[in-house]
Parts: C-alpha cells; sequence; structure tokens
C-alpha cells in the first residue's frame, strides 16, 4: 500500500499553498464588501483611504479597469454600480501590507441607495419558475406513466417535506491568490481545483489568449467544490496587481467566504411515495424548490439521484428556483445528490414504518433492472451487495423497528440506514510522460491535489502501466502549463485523469518496447488526449448505459433523554465505486465524506437574517462543522467492481459518494431512537427536546 | 490594523497607573478574546498593557480556608490543580468544557471572567449593537437569537455571557478581588457583572485601571458534591447552549443546602437563588428539583427560537440534582 507521496512536505511544512508562494515586492489587496443586500452605488469617497500610509490604490467601480470579459457575473469586479447581495466586493485597497490594506478598507465610505431585499426562500414564492435545466446540464422535469393517479390510488402513502438549509463548503484553506503581470502575461498562484480551467476563465475576464494566462496549484487545501471555479479572488489579485503593477497577494477571510466563495442553497423538498402494502413502488415524485442569486442561475440537481434509484412506473421529478437578493450557491459537496438523497432516503424510511417493512429490505425489493425512467442497462450496479454487505457487518439483522423503544441509561439509542449514488463520468484530459535515457520518467498533466490524494493515486496509476517503481516517476501536477486536465471535481479526476496518464503511459511503453528497451539520449516522449475516447462515450453502445457509483450507510445513534443532544458512535459506510485505485487514500477520503455527511445532520446550517441579508454565523464558532469528538466508531469499505467504460484505471469515482445519504441514516436513526422525525436539516438538540419530571 | 502601544510595566501598581491614565488603553493577558475583538474590530485599543508578567501565577489556601487562586493562572492549570479538582470538580469540570485545549494554555482566570458576549451582533462592526454602540439598537430580538438570554436581559440587550469558568465561581460564591487606583477592594462575583438595563455597554463594575489580581474560593463542606454539566450543539469546541454548574448537601433524603448557577441563559454567570430557596429544607426528589427549576425559570422571558433553553435547563437542572443526590435515574 502507498503512503501518501506528499505527506511528509505536508506535515513539515514544506509544502506552499498559494498565498505562500514567495514573490518579491509583493504588495496586498483587501476587499471592501457591500453592507447592503440590495441596491446601486451612489458613490465612493475613497479619500480616508488613500490618506493611510503605505496604502497604493483603491478600487472602485468609478476606477477600475474595465473588463473585456463579463460573462461570469461574478468575476466581473467593480464593472457595475449595481449591489446584488450583502457582503459582495463593491470595491477594494491594495497596500504595501496586509494591514494596512485591510485598516484602509474600512475607511472606504460608500453611499448606498439601499433598496429593498428579499432573501427568504419560501415554498410559494412568486418569483419561483422552471429554470432551462438544473446543474449542470441536467432536464429540469422528468416525468413516466401517470404519478397522480397512481399515487391517488396507493395502498399506501408518504406525502413529506424536507428542507435544508445553506451551507458552506469552508475548505481548511481559505481562497487566496498571488498574481504576478510580467508584459502582457499573468501568473496566478491559486487555491483551484483545476488551474486549467481557471487559467482558461482568468483569460477570458482580461480579454487574453489562454497561453497568457498561467495558474500554478501546487498544493490545494480542500476545496469541496468552492475552489472548482474561480472566484472573485484571482480576478482581484490580478487586477489589483495591473493597478499597482507590482505582484499581489489576495487572501479571503472566513466571513468573507460566506458570501464570495460559493455554497448550497437552501432546499425546500418534498417526497411523495405511493406503494403497495408489499412496498413496492408504485408512483414516485420529487420537487425540488431552490434559491438562487440575481446574479447568476445556479439550479442545484436535487431531485436528479430520484430518477434512477428505484424502479416504480409512475414518476415526476421537478426543480423551480426564485431569483433572491443572496449570494450565489454554487457546487458544494455532492451538489443535487447530497441533499436530495437526504429527502428521499428520509421519505423511503418513512414508507418502511408505514409498510411494516425493513428499511434494508424495502430497498432491495425496489431495485431496478434498469434505469428506471431511460430503460438503459446500468453499466453495473451493486446496491443491493452493498446493503447486504452492510447489513451483515452492522448486525443489522433482527432489528426492533420500533420507534424510541430503546434505553441505555440517559441515553434513546436507534440505527438507521440509506442508500448513497453518485454518477460516475470522466471528461476529456490530456497528459504527457517522458523516460531520459537514464531511466527517469516523468508524468505530467494538469491535475490538482486537493488534499485526497490526487498525486498518490496518479502515481500509482502510472507505475503501474509503465511496470516501472514509483521512486522512477517525477509526477507533475498542480500547474496549467501542463497538459491540460478536468479539474478536481464531480468525482471524476481520478477517473479523468488516470485515463490520458494511464493511455500516455502504455503508449511510451509501446515506444521503448519498440527500441527494444533502448531509450535514445535525447529521451523519449508520448502524449495522449482522452477527447476521442470520452466522446465515444456519447454514442452507441457507450451511450445506451447508465453509470454510477452507489453505496449503503449505517448509523447508530444514541440522544440524550433530558437534552436532545445527539452522538453517533457508529457509521458504516459499503460502497461500490468501481475499482479502487488507492486504498488508503480511497478509505480517507469517504470516511471524510462520510464524516461531512454526520457534519451536515447534526450541525452545518448558514442561518440567513432576513433584516440584514447575510449569514450572521459567519465564522467557525458560528457555523459548526463536525470535530474530532463527534465521529466515533466510523468506517468504510467497498465491494469489489470494475467499471470498463471509463477507461483503463476501471474506476468509478470517491469524491463525493461517502458523503450521500449519510445524513438519512442519521436522522431516520435519530427517529428510530427518539421517534421524532426531523425534516429540515439539521438535527439539532432544540428539534429533540422534551421536557420531563 | 491600526497601531496600537505596547507596554510592559515593572509592577501592578505602574500598569494600572498606566490603564487609569489612559481611556484607551487596555489590560492585556493570555489575548484569547481580546485579540480577536481587535482583528473583529470590536474592540480598539490605543495602548496594550500586559500584565501576564505580573499577575499572581500561584493556587493557594485562602487564610479563611478555601482556596485563593491568582488571576494570572491559565485555565489549563486551574483545571489540573489536584485540590481544585477534589474540593471543587464543579469548577474543575467548567474549565475543561470551555474553549480548547490551545486556549485554555493562554486564557487566564481574571481574563476569562471578562469575556465579552459572542453575540453575532456584537461581533459584527456592520451591525447596529447596543452593546457595542450604544442607541444603535439590537437586532438579535428579530435576528439570530437561538443562543442568547432568557433570564436577566432587556429591550436593549439579550446578549449571554460566555464564560463556563464563572458559572462554577458563581455557585461558590467565588469573590474577585481587584487592586486599582483607589487601592484595594474584595467584590463578591455577583457584584462583579451588571444586568445590561439600558446601559448593556457596562457590563461590570469595574472602573477604568481595575485590575483583577486573584479569585477566592470560600470554604464550602460539601463542594466536593459537585458538577458542572455543558449542553452545545457540537460536542466540543462549542459555546454552551445552556449549562448549569451545582453542589448540593443532603441528608436523610433532605436537602440541606444547594448551589445552583447556570451559563448561557443570561448576560452574567446567572446564580440560581431562586431555586436555591426552594431547595433548603425539602426532600431531595426529582419532584421539588422540578419545582425549584420552575421557580428559578419562572422569570424567563424568553424569545422565540430560544423558548427551547426552558426546557433544556430544567431538564439539565433535575438531572444533575438527582446525580449528586445520589439517584442516577
Amino acid at each position: 500500500m502507498t503512503g501518501r507521496v506528499d505527506g511528509p512536505d505536508k506535515v513539515t511544512g514544506r509544502a506552499r499553498y498559494a498565498f505562500e508562494h514567495p514573490v518579491d515586492g509583493a504588495a496586498y489587496v483587501w476587499a471592501v464588501p457591500s453592507v447592503i443586500a440590495r441596491g446601486t452605488i451612489r458613490s465612493v469617497d475613497a479619500a480616508r483611504a488613500l490618506a493611510v500610509p503605505g496604502v497604493l490604490a483603491v478600487i472602485t467601480p468609478d476606477n477600475a479597469p474595465r473588463l473585456p470579459g463579463t460573462d461570469d457575473p461574478e468575476l466581473a469586479l467593480f464593472q457595475s454600480r449595481t449591489v446584488a447581495y450583502r457582503g459582495q466586493f463593491v470595491a477594494a485597497v491594495a497596500a504595501e501590507t496586509l494591514e494596512v490594506a485591510r485598516e484602509a478598507a474600512g475607511r472606504v465610505v460608500i453611499d448606498y441607495e439601499q433598496a429593498a431585499h428579499d432573501v427568504t426562500l419560501t415554498a410559494d414564492h412568486p418569483g419561483l419558475y422552471k429554470p432551462d435545466f438544473v446543474n449542470p446540464r441536467y432536464e429540469t422535469d422528468t416525468a413516466a406513466g401517470d404519478f397522480d393517479g397512481a399515487f391517488a390510488a396507493a395502498a399506501v402513502r408518504v406525502d413529506a417535506t424536507y428542507r435544508t438549509p445553506a451551507e458552506h463548503n469552508h475548505p481548511m484553506e481559505p481562497h487566496a491568490t498571488v498574481a504576478v503581470w510580467r508584459g502582457g502575461t499573468l501568473t496566478v498562484y491559486d487555491a483551484t481545483q483545476g488551474p486549467s480551467r481557471t487559467a482558461g476563465q482568468v483569460a477570458a475576464v482580461f480579454g487574453l489568449e489562454p497561453g497568457q494566462v498561467r495558474v500554478i496549484a501546487e498544493h490545494v487545501g480542500g476545496g469541496f467544490g468552492a475552489k472548482g471555479m474561480p472566484r472573485a479572488n484571482v480576478i482581484l489579485a490580478a487586477m489589483a496587481a495591473r493597478v499597482t503593477g507590482r505582484p499581489v497577494k489576495c487572501a479571503v477571510t472566513r466571513p468573507q467566504m460566506f458570501a464570495v466563495t460559493g455554497h448550497r442553497a437552501p432546499s425546500i423538498q418534498r417526497v411523495r411515495l405511493g406503494a403497495g402494502p408489499d412496498g413496492r413502488l408504485t408512483a414516485l415524485c420529487h420537487d425540488v424548490i431552490d434559491q438562487t442569486s440575481t446574479l447568476k442561475e445556479f439550479t442545484e440537481q436535487s431531485a436528479v439521484a430520484t430518477r434512477h434509484m428505484y424502479a416504480a412506473p409512475h414518476r415526476r421529478t421537478t426543480h423551480r428556483v426564485v431569483r433572491l437578493d443572496v449570494p450565489t450557491p454554487s457546487w458544494m459537496r455532492a451538489p443535487g445528490e447530497c441533499p436530495g438523497m437526504f429527502a428521499l432516503e428520509s421519505a423511503l424510511d418513512e414508507l418502511a414504518e408505514a409498510c411494516r417493512i425493513d428499511p434494508v429490505e424495502l430497498r432491495l425489493r425496489n431495485e431496478p433492472a434498469a434505469h428506471p425512467e431511460t430503460g438503459q442497462p446500468f453499466s453495473s450496479r451493486n446496491l443491493t451487495a452493498c446493503l447486504r454487505e452492510g447489513a451483515a457487518r452492522f448486525g443489522w439483522a433482527g432489528r426492533d423497528p420500533a420507534p424510541g423503544a430503546r434505553r441505555d441509561g440517559r441515553w434513546l439509542t436507534g440505527t438507521g440506514v440509506a442508500a448513497s449514488t453518485y454518477p460516475a463520468r470522466a471528461m476529456p484530459s490530456q497528459a504527457q510522460v517522458t523516460v531520459s535515457q537514464s531511466g527517469r520518467y516523468q508524468v505530467r498533466i494538469a491535475a490538482a491535489d486537493i488534499g485526497t490524494g490526487a498525486r498518490t493515486a496518479l502515481l500509482v496509476v502510472a507505475a503501474e502501466a509503465l511496470g516501472v517503481p514509483e521512486a522512477a516517476i517525477d509526477l507533475r501536477i498542480g500547474d496549467s502549463a501542463l497538459p491540460p486536465a478536468m479539474i478536481a471535481g464531480g468525482s471524476m479526476g481520478t477517473a479523468s485523469w488516470s485515463w490520458a496518464v494511464i493511455k500516455a503511459c502504455r503508449a511510451l511503453r509501446d515506444q521503448i518496447r519498440a527500441r527494444d528497451g533502448a531509450v535514445p539520449p535525447g529521451g523519449l516522449s508520448a502524449h495522449a488526449d482522452t477527447t476521442q475516447d470520452i466522446g465515444a462515450l456519447a454514442s452507441q453502445p457507450l451511450a445506451g448505459r447508465a453509470r454510477y457509483a452507489f453505496g449503503a450507510q449505517f448509523a447508530e445513534v444514541r440522544v440524550d433523554a433530558d437534552t436532545g443532544e445527539v452522538r453517533v458512535p457508529r457509521l458504516l459506510g459499503v460502497f461500490a465505486a468501481g475499482r479502487i485505485v488507492s486504498p488508503a487514500q480511497a478509505r480517507s477520503q469517504l470516511i471524510g465524506g462520510m464524516t461531512m455527511g454526520l457534519s451536515m445532520a447534526l450541525h452545518e446550517e448558514s442561518a440567513m437574517d432576513p433584516q440584514f441579508g447575510d449569514y450572521p454565523n459567519h465564522d467557525l464558532a458560528g457555523y459548526h462543522i463536525a470535530a474530532h469528538a463527534d465521529v466515533q466508531d466510523i468506517d468504510a469499505v467497498w465491494i469489489d467492481e470494475e467499471e470498463p467504460d471509463l477507461g483503463p484505471a476501471g474506476a468509478k469515482g470517491i469524491g463525493e459518494v461517502g458523503i450521500v445519504g449519510t445524513a438519512a441514516a442519521i436522522a431516520s436513526a435519530v427517529y428510530h431512537a427518539t421517534g421524532i422525525r426531523v425534516r429540515d436539516l439539521p438535527v439539532r438538540l432544540d428539534k429533540l427536546l422534551r421536557r420531563h419530571q | 490594523m491600526r497601531p496600537f502601544g505596547y507596554l510592559v510595566p515593572p509592577d501592578p501598581a505602574a500598569a494600572i497607573a498606566a490603564v487609569t491614565g489612559r481611556p484607551g488603553a487596555a489590560f492585556l493577558a493570555g489575548g484569547t478574546n481580546l485579540v480577536d475583538l481587535m482583528k473583529l474590530g470590536v474592540a480598539a485599543p490605543d495602548l496594550l498593557v500586559d500584565v501576564t508578567g505580573l499577575l499572581p501565577v500561584l493556587i493557594e489556601p485562602a487564610a479563611a480556608g478555601g482556596l485563593r487562586i491568582g488571576a494570572g493562572v491559565r485555565n489549563s492549570d486551574l483545571a489540573a490543580d489536584p485540590r481544585v479538582r477534589a474540593g471543587f470538580p464543579v469548577l474543575a469540570r467548567a474549565v475543561l468544557a470551555g474553549a480548547s485545549g490551545q486556549l485554555r494554555n493562554m486564557a487566564t482566570v481574571g481574563g476569562n471572567l471578562l469575556q465579552r458576549t459572542r453575540c453575532l451582533y456584537f461581533q459584527d462592526v456592520t451591525k447596529p449593537c447596543n452593546k457595542r454602540v450604544p442607541g444603535s439598537g439590537c437586532p438579535a430580538r428579530a435576528g439570530d437569537h437561538r443562543n442568547l438570554a432568557i433570564l436577566g436581559g432587556s429591550p436593549h440587550c439579550v446578549a449571554t455571557h460566555p464564560s463556563d469558568m464563572a458559572v462554577a465561581l458563581a455557585a461558590l460564591d467565588a469573590v474577585v478581588h481587584v487592586e486599582g487606583p483607589a487601592g484595594p477592594r474584595a467584590i463578591p462575583l455577583g457584584g462583579l457583572y451588571r444586568l445590561p438595563g439600558d446601559e448593556p455597554d457596562r457590563e461590570t463594575t469595574l472602573e477604568r485601571g481595575d485590575l483583577i489580581t486573584a479569585v477566592e474560593i470560600p470554604p464550602l463542606a460539601y463542594a466536593g458534591n459537585s458538577a458542572y454539566r455543558k449542553v452545545r450543539d457540537r460536542t466540543s469546541y462549542a459555546f454552551a447552549v445552556v449549562s448549569v454548574a451545582a453542589a448540593l448537601d443532603v441528608a436523610g433524603g433532605v436537602v440541606r443546602d444547594a448551589r445552583l448557577a447556570l451559563g448561557a441563559v443570561a448576560p452574567v454567570p446567572w446564580r440560581a437563588r431562586a431555586a436555591e430557596r426552594v431547595l433548603a429544607g425539602r426532600p431531595a426528589t426529582a419532584e421539588w428539583f422540578g419545582r425549584a427549576a420552575d421557580a428559578e425559570l419562572a422569570a424567563a422571558t424568553p424569545l422565540p427560537d430560544n423558548a427551547f433553553k426552558v426546557t433544556l435547563a430544567r431538564n439539565v437542572i433535575v438531572r444533575m440534582l438527582c446525580e449528586l443526590a445520589g439517584d442516577g435515574s
């Protein structure tokens, strides 16, 4: 088993993150966030800020350089006087030091024409509309059969509404950028999940050719989707560097991350299930209500997983969204599947109770033979194997389904189960592999390791494909100057990158073999591009297959009978996610996902303050994320599986399947323990509190 | 950042003189709260007078019995002291329930008493707050107040005092020793704090230049039968939602005496004297513990999102007193 190759650098502090890159003559930029949620900027008075010694520039809508590319309004920094949400960057100060920039930013006086804001999502909001598609390009609504008729006729019905709060990604490393202009070219050291994507988007904003922007992201301290696309910090650093003629460093603060680096929007989800007395679904409907900002439409695809999870002849899924005066939502930790499966899997648990059928058995009974909406065969689908394996390992058999019936001292105890799923996909990437006459190999690809162990996994697959020890290979990633690659996102990193890397490695090995192993003095090189291979996935016969990873999550909880405090003594996840390339890293990543699921279940909530239109709990003391004491016995295992279509690694991706379903398993376990069904996350103690004595 | 002066005076008298004569000056001890507030812009002292080397750092037997704890004693040292652990377990447990190991290593006893509220509006200088800017208003009543006060608040402020340690000290009738421009004096802990009324910016009875030098815990024969229970939203690293410090003296099934204080329910560490009065001389039963809790909580004026604290406080009080009475049920 390969240990993490960058582990020693990280634990000794040698690993360098974006903001730490030393540049000569660095200046610092600090953003001024809007303190209104909607309105326009009448005027900006920079005089008091400019008077602070060490200030180099105050950038405002009045004097900001005009940006040629404004397709993404979140990146069109200071190009408009309109304020779309509280916390939006509306001006900035560049200075000799971070401290001066920050102090002067507080002295920029902005006169706003404030307008009434609307920041509250409701199920009957008059502004709700049907978007053309949901993230990233899924159909907004789907339907088959006659849901209404079948639901009305069903022997057993569940009709429940679930709510998930706004949640923020919160990687440990806040977004940060160091920007350096040399002539017409821009180099940015950035905390990003995708150097190639960021380079392309930043080039577009500044009207540059793609080759004129280089993005370096050697080490990235987590992303969880928030770093999947460039955020305002990259543009701000580059703009300030251009204005000052100096290299500029920019770091987003934790409070600012609640506004400008993306988050998961709150959702209101109605799930209706109709079934026969045997628990077999006849009707299934999932209606999602979501919010986005006035700047950009982002509709989380929360009902999409419902389209392939369970068999039911009559079915419907819908998404509606409303534009509010709120920060722009974005990708966060399994967007769509994560909140959607909380609702669907909680509803399954309610159906199991209504039918008096074990919740594992209920899911087994509703296993579809093919994709229930498209009829496509699954490339592989091992949900039932995960459920059975998990039930055996967890000791599920013989579970008494009665809610609120078990007590251990002051603790009420219960168990719960939920399914997990995530699409298995890959995106085009390129890689180059070289070998020197002395037998050193270099593998080059603009992948990003955001703490997942991608470096290690790619080294493993490259060594295997080349048939050489890992020690003979230098792996270069995290730089847009390398062959372009998919972002570390959508659980597609390993599948996408390893496909290109293995293809290049095999090509190089063939070259070496053709020369009977003799490498010429200039070395040999092979380049691979998987664009055509992945294009083939869209044409027959491969286009006819549905590809997903699956999993089963089991949770045991204890709820303090007096206080409602919830503990999770045991979490077990069993996953079927194609070939597991690097077991040690995979287990960490799956457990990490499950921990985030626990965190979502019990803690995470960005609570909108309707008075101001912001999330007032905007730091890590106010926004709780699970800490070590919240995680006790947690384990992740997997079923042996090979994904035949997504490249030679046989992988499906494990970045997000670990988080999906965890919250439903825990909420169902809380119901089993207490008899209280919490349908609005997080499951906090006040929702479970009962007066005693 | 705003430039500020930093002074290391030679002795407490010089420190007191330095702060007394300068309205913008502040004492600096562990800095675990003050420095955060400076970063947030909530506090902007122009001079920090570092007293870490001046404050007593010993825990000693007090002349009248009990313990005298130097104001410079670090929280982690206080919690680890064998006399505290054995004689006043409520105090050791309260300290260990607070903050993180790193913070407890820095934070001092004196500083812990003077922590500022974690009310979200107090901490955000872009919003009104009567405590931070008198007269500017209080958005908490209509906004985020789930963790704010149910007792002792006013229309002007419903902030809570965040300390765990101070709740235990309130139950123990601790006395705060202060040196000031007018010389030394001793203040009962309950007299240190002010309820907000219409002046929420005035949180204590300390005057400019007053320096807490020690905290004295008077002897309490039954303090060994004491406990602290902190209920919080996360298992660790979270401020209390409700906390209870209690000590109980039971003989023959009857309460001879009781000490009870509540945390995270009021702008001050809340000594539950109404409950104590009910308990004295009454049967040590869950029923009477419940009556005592009800007597205390009858004065509660919760807001919509923190009404649950009334039930929660009652449940925890009853449970803790049952446990201290030797009835684990």
